[in-house]
Parts: structure tokens; sequence; C-alpha cells
């Protein structure tokens, strides 16, 4: 019996799992995928955003202004990467200098730091601004990370502190009783679980909706998923813009950005078309296309030639428009964090809090645990000192052995990437946690000895093991389609 | 710091050719790094035959080539260190690597020899759109799979890109008991050899189709179909001709480039089109001291002639490092009409060597068409050339008399270049 299951392992699950596993609680957090951030976590625009653009009133403005504030100090307490860029929110006409205006209002009436800057000025700072940009916005306080670094990093505290990850459990039915709920999960070989806890937290992203009504036997809202579509294009020596460039938001909502990423990459997306398909991460030759073009009102020179990847996410859009953040009114005990889209990734932090502190703290007392364990954050073999690379060399001879050489991954970060808590178990695991196959060559040469790594460690044969993260995505399913020679 | 008179960066057919001629040139402080456990490079994962017909006038297996040269470095006694990735070169020739053995390791070159080959595009470098689920991979990766690790990554196959490696894989895939359904080229001709044309589509009759490009991947967690569509002249997707293949598998072979990850942090300049270093008649790069040869210069067809430009690179190095070689102003070559590059890009004026091998490639198939030498704007040689292709690499060699009095520029065209020029299918 959990005190609270949380169901779903994407930024709000790994947060509320972590801050839960602060007290003194016997936590679970379930996800049907085998990896944590396998969905929007997974494929977003990895800003944290300043906080100056959801209509005031809202629950997407409250958590927005308070998560940006937290993230960098949860950030350097897990030693993930976090860097405060900046950006800027491009207008290219008059009336969208007027939109520009009432933004910088918004954003002084919320106290984050904004200004206005001319054409001219602007040009100092990002030379690559589109001719067609007349004035911006610049919200010096905007910041990049990478979202499931973050994510995996709470969960791995939250596991060193306690909590049970649950991988590969896709919740199939849940029951009130009593004393909490009962709820059945089916597992990759068919199998079915009961899990019980006195109190669930619906965090499952696009399927949010679907787990409510699996509790009340309705839903009062409905998820439909609105995919995004990016280019990634490789790290350049000199990179063509060094902060968030916007365009003017519009009703349809942020419109296409070009972001820097932490690690020197440049994204350019997303597009935003509702899909009934709650799966359907394909990209399309007309979202792609979209997203050139509109791009090129804001940012010139993008070396489209220099895309190394196109992927699509889904965001969680509710039907309240809306974040939906409370306890369930007609089933106590089941606590939401729903229909979070964008911004939802900078409200993550502030979401969870409310959720822990407000909503189940009103339930029951959070007693601190007595000891809490901190995260050590990997190594990371470039940051180094070529002393220090020497030293670690000669103590494992596997941090001298380069796997991906696009990104300069050695074997001894595969290693630790699979040994550590709530460790890598498939190769798209190993890719989130310590980079082998996101740069130029998209894992052309490291991908197999990532597998054969992962064959050795976790004592799998290459046919048995698993490519991706979600359910039955396999590079190699054993039997009728992939052998061994 | 550590020092070495010459650093070859790559122990692949390029590498060991420079390495072994330096070597016999008299070079006698050699250094290879390898970034595999082995030398060879991709020939190691190449077990198919067609190599060294004109090195060895035999046909090898990929592995037997290599052999021969690894032995050869062996029987020299040059050194090597395998599994040892070079990090970064700077413009004074200094550069850094790590291996298991050495750990990491700084050491000023006085000359150095860039042959670390290139890689395969990947799938997000030509943008197909749709699903993305397990089971595309380049060929290359395939190819690594199932002749290194005994694995077969998939049943029922398409390709797409009909460079060596696809159509190699075709058949490699096929003789293990794999269904290729067809392979899907975006140009109106094939980008392979004609001889694996016939060897590896003809003979297993699986279909080409020219003008054809990946417009769908359908699957959710695995491929379970791809669909392709004709493309017009300007290569757009012509609605209304999709065909759709039910397969598990994708293979990429749509083109390599030149790894010069390395290159580009030294400064050193690179070739817009063949993504290559741009090199002088010495095969040196815009840094003095550093050389180029094999596909890190520019993506060969045939491993004869990387080890024969690896040899060329060796020698210079050698001549570098004991009398010097000649500076001073040099003259541009250029690729004119009809011409896709031509290698060198630069010749020294004031020292003109006694002869000189163009390589260059062709834009598009032609036929008995007369190929033109410009010196400083006057055509000075022209050859009748029956056949050429875009796949093939071409060499014409020219002699001092020819290059004589060369000031400004050497210049290298097809004479009345045009579409009509064009191969005609069958």
């Amino acid at each position: 019996m959990y005190d609270i299951l949380i169901i779903g392992a994407g930024i709000c699950g790994a947060f509320l799992a972590r801050d839960l596993s602060r007290y003194e609680l016997r936590v679970a957090l379930a996800d049907r995928a085998d990896d944590i951030a396998c969905g929007a976590t997974m494929a977003n625009s990895a800003i944290i955003h300043s906080g100056h653009d959801p209509k005031p009133g809202t629950l997407k403005a409250r958590f927005n202004l308070e998560g940006s504030r937290m993230y960098e100090g949860i950030c350097r307490e897990l030693g993930t990467a976090f860097r405060r860029c900046g950006a800027f929110v491009a207008a290219a006409s008059p009336e969208e200098e007027g939109v520009l205006k009432d933004l910088l209002a918004r954003a002084q009436g919320r106290g984050i730091p904004a200004q206005i800057l001319g054409r001219e000025e602007a040009l100092l700072r990002e030379p690559h601004l589109a001719d067609s940009v007349r004035s911006v916005l610049d919200l010096p306080t905007t910041a990049i990370i990478t979202p499931w670094e973050v994510a995996i990093a709470l969960t791995e505290e939250a596991v060193l502190n306690g909590t049970d990850l649950l991988l590969g459990r896709n919740v199939t039915a849940i029951r009130r009783e009593k004393d909490g709920f009962v709820v059945s999960a089916q597992r990759r070989d068919g199998s079915l679980e009961t899990l019980r806890s006195r109190f669930l937290v619906d965090a499952a992203g696009v399927y949010a909706d679907r787990i409510y009504a699996m509790a009340a036997g309705y839903s009062p809202f409905s998820i439909t998923p609105k995919k995004g579509e990016y280019f990634v294009i490789d790290k350049e020596k000199n990179p063509l813009v060094s902060r968030v460039i916007y365009p003017t938001p519009s009703e349809k909502g942020k419109g296409v950005l070009a972001v820097p990423t932490i690690h020197g990459n440049l994204l350019i997306g997303p597009n935003s078309d509702p899909t009934p398909d709650r799966e359907d991460l394909g990209t399309t030759a007309a979202g792609l296309a979209y997203v050139r073009e509109k791009i090129s009102k804001t940012v010139r020179d993008i070396p489209f030639h220099k895309v190394i990847r196109s992927f699509a996410g889904l965001r969680s859009s509710g039907s309240t428009q809306d974040f939906i953040v409370e306890e369930a009114r007609d089933v106590p005990g089941l606590f939401l964090a729903a229909a979070i889209e964008s911004p939802g990734l900078t409200s993550a932090p502030a979401i969870s809090r409310y959720i822990v502190e407000e909503l189940i703290g009103s339930h029951i007392s959070l007693r601190p645990r007595k000891e809490y364990r901190k995260r050590q954050p990997p190594l990371v073999f470039d940051a180094l000192s070529p002393a220090e690379k020497n030293e670690l060399i000669r103590k494992d001879p596997a941090y001298g052995h380069m796997v991906c050489r696009c990104e300069q991954i050695t074997e001894g970060e595969v290693l630790e990437a699979i040994r550590r808590p709530a460790g890598a178990r498939t190769i798209k695991g190993v890719k989130k946690r310590c980079r082998p196959g996101m740069g130029r060559c998209q894992g052309g040469f490291c991908e197999p000895l990532v597998a054969e790594i992962l064959c050795r460690e976790t004592g799998v044969s290459l046919p048995e093991l698993f490519y991706m993260d979600s359910q039955d995505e396999t590079i190699k399913k054993g039997g009728e389609n992939h052998e061994n020679l | 710091m550590r020092t070495c008179d010459l650093v070859v960066i790559g122990g692949g057919s390029a590498g060991m050719a420079a390495a072994i001629a330096a070597r016999e040139k008299g070079v006698k402080d050699i250094l290879i790094l390898e970034r595999g456990e082995e030398t060879g490079g991709i020939l190691l994962q190449c077990i198919h035959n067609g190599f060294g017909l004109h090195t060895f006038g035999e046909e090898l297996s990929g592995p037997s080539y290599a052999e021969r040269f690894s032995d050869q470095v062996r029987s020299l006694g040059i050194a090597v260190e395998t599994n040892a990735l070079v990090l970064h070169l700077d413009t004074d020739r200094t550069l850094s690597y790590v291996s298991p053995r050495s750990g990491f390791v700084t050491l000023q070159a006085r000359c150095v020899i860039l042959a670390m080959g290139c890689r395969e595009r990947p799938r997000g470098a030509i943008g197909i759109p749709g699903a993305r689920p397990a089971g595309v991979w380049t060929a290359g990766a395939a190819q690594r799979y199932v002749n290194l690790d005994g694995f077969l990554p998939g049943r029922r196959v398409f390709i797409l890109g009909s460079g060596d490696i696809g159509l190699i894989m075709a058949r490699r895939m096929t003789l293990e008991g794999a269904k290729v359904l067809g392979v899907a080229e975006l140009m109106p001709y094939s980008n392979g050899l004609s001889r694996n044309l016939k060897q590896c589509l003809e003979d297993f009759q699986i279909p080409l189709y020219l003008s054809h490009t990946v417009t769908d991947i359908q699957g959710r967690e695995r491929v379970s179909a791809v669909t392709i569509s004709q493309v017009d002249e300007n290569r757009r997707p012509i609605p209304g001709s999709e065909k759709t293949f039910a397969v598990d598998t994708l293979l990429l072979s749509v083109g390599l480039l030149p790894e010069n990850t390395l290159s580009e942090e030294a400064g050193i300049e690179l070739h817009p089109r063949t993504r290559g270093p741009v090199v002088d008649e010495f095969l040196q790069a815009t840094i003095p001291g550093v050389f180029a040869c094999g596909n890190v210069l520019h993506v060969h067809d045939l491993v004869d002639f990387v080890t024969a430009e690896g040899k060329e690179a060796g020698e210079a190095a050698a001549r570098f490092l004991d009398a010097g070689l000649p500076a001073g102003p040099h003259a541009s070559v250029e690729a004119g009409e009809g011409i896709s590059y031509c290698l060198p890009q630069r010749i020294h004026t004031q020292a003109l060597p006694d002869s000189l091998t163009l390589s260059f490639r062709v834009l598009s198939p032609q036929r008995n068409v007369t190929l033109a030498v410009e010196k400083d704007g006057k055509c000075i040689k022209t050859l009748r050339r029956r056949v050429m292709l875009p796949a093939e690499m071409e060499r014409l060699t020219l002699q001092r008399e020819d290059l004589t009095g060369l000031q400004e520029s050497l210049r290298l065209r097809i004479m009345d270049f045009s579409q009509n020029g064009r191969l005609e299918e069958g």
C-alpha cells in the first residue's frame, strides 16, 4: 500500500516524486513507458519562459511565474544544466509592435525584467534577426535547460529516497475503495499487476483525461493533443542566435521559435496542429514546411542544410484552455496535474509544490524524511581538465574509450548511465542520459557500440534489447522479425 | 609536450597508405591514431569482394585488402595507437587524443595527415517526414550489425538511395534471408557503380525506382510500411504517384559526408562542394604541414584511389619534413560547366610539378562529350569521353608543358554542356 501513486513519469511526475520523497511517505512513480520522460518532456522547446506571456488570472500565469523563479536553484541543487540565455520577442509590423507594448506592461506588472529595443540595438545583440523585424521585447530572464535531464535527475533523487519507480506499467483500471485506490496495470509481458495507494496523482500527459475517466467513470475535461514539429540544427562554431527568438504571440500561441540548446544545437519550431491520435509523433512535410516559412519572419540565414534531425512532440492541450491542477471534485484523493501544455515545463516545479504542500498537505501531515540523500551528478568526461582525465583513465580505462565521436562520450559515461539509480535499459535511455547518438551522425557509428555495452551490462542478447523506451518499441524483437545470424 | 614528426589521424586505407609511403621516404617518427580496435577502418565491415583490382590486380574482400596494409604497417614498425580518438586539432598542429592505454595526450606534430574518412548522412539530414519508429538505419550501420555483430536487423527491407553501400546491403540482406522489396533513387540515374547495379540488384531481381523518394514512413513502434513517390525534374514528389511497401526496415544510402569536425576546428578551409579541405598539388590543406587524403578529402568510389591518394599525401609529408615544399603564389583550379568538383583546388605557380593528376566528378551522366582544360582562360587541351557518371571519380593527368606559364587559373569544363548532354536511361 503506497501513500501516493503518481501516474506519469514526465517532468510533472518527476517533480512530484522528488518533492514527495522529502517526506516520510511511501511513494511510487509509474509510467507505461520503459523510461522516464518519454512524452512531451522529451519533445518540447526546452525553455524556461520568463512568464510574460500567459493571460492574467490563469493558472498558467501563476505557475509559470513561480516556476521560472524556482528553476535556477533547482538545477544547481540537482547538478543539471541551466543557462539564462535571455529572449527576444520580435515584432515585424506596427500592429505587432503594439502587442509588444502590451506584453511589456504585462511583464512589468509581474515583476519580470523587460524592455523594448529598437531594431539597431537588437541587431547588435542578435545579428541574424530577419529584415522585417522592427523592434523586440528583451526578456533577459528567459532560460534554457535540457528537460529530460531534469526529469531523470529528479527521478534519481526520488529513487535514492525510497520512491518505487514502476516503469512499463500501463494503467488499465482504477477502482476507488474505502481507504484508497486499487490500480490495475498491465506489464510488458501482458501480466496484470495490482497497485494500491491512498492517494493518486494524475500526471499522465495526453492520457490524463483517460486516467480520470478510469477513476470517475467519466472525465469533466478532455485532452486533444496538439502536435509541434521541430528541426534540430548541427552545432556551429559561431551559433546563429545566442538567445531564444520568439515571434510576437498571436491567438494561436507563441509561434515558431529559434532556440539555442544547452549543448550548442539550434531548435527551430514548433507548429501547432491538433491531432486526435495520442501516439502520433510523426513529422509531416506540411508541418515542417510551415516551420521553415514562419521562422523566416524573425531569423534569417538559418542553415537548413545542417539539419540533423526533425521530431514532433504532443502538447497535452485541455478543453478548459488552462492547466487543471486541483483535487478532483468528484474523486476525493485524486490530484490532477492535467492539461499541462506550454508553459508546462517552466510551471512543473510550482505545480508540484502546490499539489504537495497545499493539496496533499491538507490531507496528511508531511513529516520530513530524516536522512535525505542528494543526487550526485554523473561524471562528464569532457568537462574535466587534462590531468583529471588522465587520472580517471588510469583508474578506469573505460573512460579512455570514446564511444560517441560526435558528442565525445566515453564508455565510462555509458556504463554510468546504465548503472545509476533509475538507469538506462535501452539505447534511447543511454542517449537521453549521456548523449551518444545526439550528434551529427545520429547514432550511425555509436549505436552498435552502445547496444553492445548495454547487452554486456544488463545480460540480454542483442535480439532482446529494446531500442526505445515506449512500450514495445524495439529495434529487435526476438522472433519473427529479427534474429541472430 | 610530447612531439612527433608525423601524426596520421585515422588508420583506414588512406591513413595506412600515407604512413607507409612516408616511412618508405624516410620518415622515422610516425604515429597512426586509430579510433577503432584495429586498423582497417570501414573496410573491416565490407566483407564483399571487389577491392584491389587496380592496386593488386585481384579481387579482395575489404578485410583482406586492409590486412595487406596492416601487415605492412606492422612490418615497417610504424607506431599505431588503437582505440584512440583525436579530440582537438589546433592551427599550430598540436593535437590531443584520448585512449584507454595512454589516457589524455597532447602532442605537437611537425606534420599531420588527415585521414578520418567520412560518415553517412542520417535520416534527419534529408528530412523524410513520417513516423519515427525503430527500424530506420543507415546502410552502413546495418552492414555493421550484419557483418560484424552477426545480427539481421530486419526481414522485409526497403532501401532509399542507390549509393554503393545501399546496393551492397540490398544483396547482403537478401543473402542473409531478408526480402528486399526495392531501392528508390531520387535522381534519374543511379549513384552507385555499374557493377554494383548489376551484381547487387539485377542478379537478385530487386527493382530500382529511379526518380523516386520516400515520402512517408509508417509504424508506431517498428516500421510497418514506407511510401515512395515519383519526383518531377525539380525533385518534388508528384501527388498520385505513391506506392506503399509493407516492410519492417528502411535502410538509407543517401550520401556520405567527409568527417571534418577536427579540420573545421583547426581553421582549415573546407570546400563547399567536396566538404573536404581545400588542398594544393601536394594535398596540403590551408595550414602548412597538414595534408588530407581519402574520404575526408572527397568521397571516393574505389578504395584503390584512396590508397593512391594516401601514398601521395605520405610522400608529400615526407618532402615537407625533409626539404620543405614550394610556397609562393598559386593558381586556382576551377570546376566549370558540368563539373561537380575538381581536386586539387590550387597549384603553386613558381614550382610547377612534372605532372599533375586532377580528380573530378561530373554533375550528371554524360555521353560522348568533350572535356576542355583552360589555362588562364585559354583552352589548352580537349579530351573526348564516351561515358562519364557522377558515381565514378574521373582522373585526368596534365604534363608540365601543359602547365607552363600558369598564372591565375586552371579550369575544367564540359564543352557544349547542356541538359541534352544527359545520358538517357537504357
